[in-house]
């Protein structure tokens, strides 16, 4: 299964958080690594989807909806810095 | 009619389809007419949304085609031969019909005049399509910002806005990895250092870069630019893959 990217989830991202994400910058928890989450690992293929970090691979990101209800679990990030937004 | 989209937030909408252009015998554009469109920026995508008559949904992403100036918004679609979603859109969809989607939605892989360049626009396959929307748009604003286009592609026929991007006034090259036609005077082969060294202005004029393909190509575009210098801050990437 090949990896995508954070551009692939930008709209659930945007549904969980309401805004656009593409362009925010996530910590890593585990090797400390920032980056854009247009520029996460993604797979999306999975019951859930998951984004996980493009240098130590580790899971920043997991998303999971089931009847209308979606999980989210960002315990692999250690800090989200958010883009300003545009007018 | 209440506006439906409230800032930042997605709504799903159901857009017509006025028209189907035939791309390639695996591409096909939809041009769609959503009654609720707060307009986008060049390289952003829509999330489409199918739903069976047992109600069973499957939602794909794609880019938009068409600059923020043009009529319509459009979609290219490739055709996946195991895919959910992407057979309806190109063999079975009908122009009167509605297609439900949201958007604009991204924000990374998106160039603007602002942003600067000189741009070098780096695609293979289907991933020509954001960097279509981009040059539409630098041409549309009459851009003097300098750009030029490596695109990849199997063959001849496999090459997306094949008129449009001959006639371009951008500086477009092409790539044919499967076949040539003779008197092919174009590059030959998978991209390489070589073909992007040549491509590229040199990493000390800090070109930004857009990089849109298979998961693979992206990886060694941007393997090959960091490797001739050029700052990983200025590749952005947008990978494409079966869903």
């Amino acid at each position: 299964m090949s990896a995508l990217d954070g551009n692939a989830i930008a709209g659930q991202l945007c549904e969980v958080f309401g805004r656009e994400m593409t362009m925010s910058t996530g910590v890593c928890a585990g090797c400390g690594a920032a980056g854009r989450l247009g520029e996460l690992e993604t797979y999306v293929r999975g019951p859930g989807t998951v984004g996980r970090c493009r240098r130590c691979k580790a899971v920043l990101v997991v998303l999971v909806t089931i009847r209308e209800t979606t999980c989210v679990d960002l315990r692999g990030l250690a800090g989200l810095e958010l883009e300003p937004q545009e007018a | 009619v209440e506006r439906a989209a409230v800032r930042g937030r997605l709504s799903w909408q159901s857009a017509s389809v006025v028209e189907l252009i035939d791309e390639t015998a695996r591409t096909r554009t939809l041009v769609l007419d959503p009654p609720d469109w707060p307009g986008h920026r060049a390289g952003q995508h829509v999330d489409v949304r199918l739903t069976a008559e047992d109600g069973y949904q499957a939602q794909r992403s794609y880019s938009i085609a068409s600059a923020p100036e043009d009529d319509h918004l459009e979609l290219t679609v490739e055709r996946l031969d195991d895919g959910e979603v992407s057979p309806y859109l190109v063999d079975e969809l009908r122009p009167g019909d509605e297609l439900e989607l949201r958007g604009p939605i991204g924000g990374y892989f998106v160039w603007e005049e602002s942003l600067g360049g000189p741009l070098l626009l780096v695609g293979g396959g289907s991933g020509v399509v954001p960097l279509r929307a981009m040059l539409r748009h630098h041409a549309a604003i009459e851009s003097l910002v300098p750009v030029r286009v490596l695109y990849s592609a199997r063959s001849v026929d496999e090459i997306i806005y094949r008129e449009e991007l001959v006639r371009a006034t951008a500086d477009v090259r092409f790539t044919l990895t499967r076949a040539q036609p003779d008197g092919w005077q174009g590059y030959r082969g998978r991209i390489d250092a070589t073909m992007l060294a040549d491509v590229s202005w040199p990493a000390s004029e800090r070109p930004i870069v857009y990089v849109c393909g298979p998961t693979g190509f992206v990886e060694t575009a941007a393997g090959v630019l960091v490797a001739l210098g050029h700052e990983p801050a200025r590749i952005r990437t947008e990978r494409f893959g079966p869903t």
